[in-house]
């Protein structure tokens, strides 16, 4: 095993010249893994944003809740006193205070206008809750709130976050399928490459063979040769992927999702990862389709 | 040196060598005859074992051909020239990187200057750059004889090596044969060219095989 890795790691001119230059499959290689590369930088950017937009969205609503008061006009005040009352007394929450009409009135100008008269409409009034690190008890809060204003109603984002999480984490998983995906084709597209350069150098191989050449030395010869085509293209990929995903607009909360789509920190060395990946599955793809060619010939 | 004990070989369509039992000793030199289609290159792949008996045993270097790997094979053969008559090389490799090609596979370093002497000695010195499509029928036989030769082999096979030669060609060719034979090699040339056959038998005590019904005869006084 150590012999044949040593075969495999140590440059053997010779041994690289046995082989003919093989124009089209070299080509075809070089750019399947540069494709491919490319491609996978923007799947594992697009892992990547989902899964932080998914913390951010978790982080974001796990720790508010919204206490929405409906009542008659005259009986509002006196609702929403007794609601931060609770509120104030309710282990667990930090901070609670009313939207003031105006806030309000902000809140409604998307759909509205900023013109809307408020005092004339029926509005419930809102309360903004923040919850402390050890968190609340949900459900006697809501038994108190019933008891104490039977017209407000808890809403602690439970149906907002979970739809959004799931979305969030399925786009981390399609993410990561699609990584998986174009390993494989990538696998797949190099398998043809080498079968064919395997088979327009079938007489090679014979005269190597009759020569003494042993199975090891003919497919290293091609196995180097295809995984240092795959290395070259996939980190041209690589980098014409962080590039485009440099070029992104900046991330903007108005844009939300779509600019988000790229590497922070540290995170950008991940597309660094991708070219010794797809050299690794050249060598691996290339060794079977070499030896399963090799085990042919007598 | 080579064994074949009781050989038969069939391709599947019949059976094209029968009851084949011979023996190369070291030194010897033979050539073996017979019609075209009669099973001359079988029995060559057979004794480099490039095909496998169907029945019978054949040993190479006293080992059974039948226990060999593939890397052991490999090994074997470096201890085996052959030449065929339509003997290939690497096109995109000069003439001196072909002669030199059983060395660069298994890993050793020729002298440049053995190379130079090897391929002055089959009249090649001026050709060590050509491309193998650049050469004559008559460079690349010789040119096939000096990578035979180049590892020191202890046999030397070769299939129909004059077949595309001229009488003058032919000549050279088996005059490096006949002294290759003289520094000790086991010499193997299948040929159907008895006037070849008759020209070496004046220059060495060579023993002429016949292959007649499938089986291996030792020819007479008729050659």
């Amino acid at each position: 095993m150590i012999d044949r890795l040593r075969l495999f790691l140590t440059p053997d001119r010779q041994a690289d010249r046995v082989v003919p230059p093989t124009g089209h499959t070299a080509w075809l290689t070089g750019f399947t893994a540069g494709a491919m590369t490319f491609l996978a930088v923007f799947a594992l950017a697009l892992s990547m944003a989902a899964d932080r937009l998914a913390d951010r969205w978790s982080d974001a609503l796990a720790r508010t809740a919204t206490i929405r008061i409906s009542a008659p006009a005259d009986q509002m005040q006196a609702q929403t006193a007794a609601v931060l009352e609770v509120l104030r007394t309710t282990p667990g929450i930090a901070e609670a205070r009313a939207l003031s009409d105006d806030e309000q009135k902000a809140l409604l100008a998307p759909w509205f206008g900023p013109d809307l008269p408020i005092d004339a409409l029926p509005l419930p009034r809102l309360v903004e809750v923040t919850e402390a690190p050890e968190g609340y008890d949900g459900e006697g809060l809501r038994q108190r709130l019933l008891a104490e204003a039977p017209g407000a109603v808890l809403d602690d984002h439970t149906r907002w976050r979970r739809p959004l999480a799931t979305a969030a984490a399925r786009l981390n998983l399609l993410g990561g399928l699609s990584i998986l995906l174009i390993g494989a084709a990538m696998a797949a597209m190099i398998t043809l490459a080498a079968n064919a350069a395997l088979a327009a150098n079938a007489q090679v191989i014979r005269v190597l063979r009759v020569v003494g050449a042993q199975d090891d030395y003919i497919a290293a010869a091609f196995v180097r040769r295809f995984t240092l085509r795959a290395l070259a293209g996939s980190a041209i990929g690589a980098v014409a992927g962080m590039i485009g995903i440099a070029l992104l607009p900046p991330v903007d909360e108005a844009g939300g999702f779509l600019t988000g789509l790229g590497f922070q920190g540290a995170g950008w060395l991940l597309p660094l990862l991708l070219p010794p990946v797809a050299a690794l599955v050249a060598l691996l793809a290339t060794r079977a389709a070499a030896f399963r060619k090799l085990r042919e010939l007598p | 040196m080579i064994a074949f004990d009781n050989v038969a070989y069939n391709y599947g369509g019949g059976e094209l060598l029968s009851e084949v039992t011979l023996r190369l000793s070291p030194g010897s030199f033979h050539f073996l005859t017979g019609p075209s289609g009669a099973g001359k290159t079988t029995f060559l792949k057979l004794a480099y074992a490039e095909l496998q008996a169907t029945a019978g045993r054949v040993t190479i270097f006293d080992r059974d051909v039948r226990s060999l790997s593939r890397d052991d094979v490999a090994r074997t053969r470096r201890r085996i020239g052959v030449v065929h008559q339509d003997v290939q090389f690497l096109d995109h490799l000069p003439m001196a990187a072909n002669v030199s090609l059983p060395l660069t596979v298994s890993g050793k370093a020729g002298d440049p200057r053995d190379l130079t002497d090897l391929l002055a000695w089959v009249g090649l010195g001026q050709l060590a750059d050509a491309l193998p499509p650049q050469l004559s029928g008559g460079e690349r036989q010789r040119a096939a004889l000096a990578r035979a030769v180049i590892m020191g082999p202890d046999v030397i096979l070769a299939d129909e090596p004059t077949g595309n030669l001229d009488w003058e060609m032919s000549l050279r060719l088996l005059t490096l044969l006949v002294e290759l034979n003289k520094m000790g090699k086991t010499i193997l040339v299948a040929t159907h060219d008895m006037n070849l056959i008759r020209t070496a038998k004046n220059q060495v005590a060579a023993r002429v095989l016949r292959i007649r019904n499938r089986r291996i005869q030792l020819a007479g006084a008729d050659l």
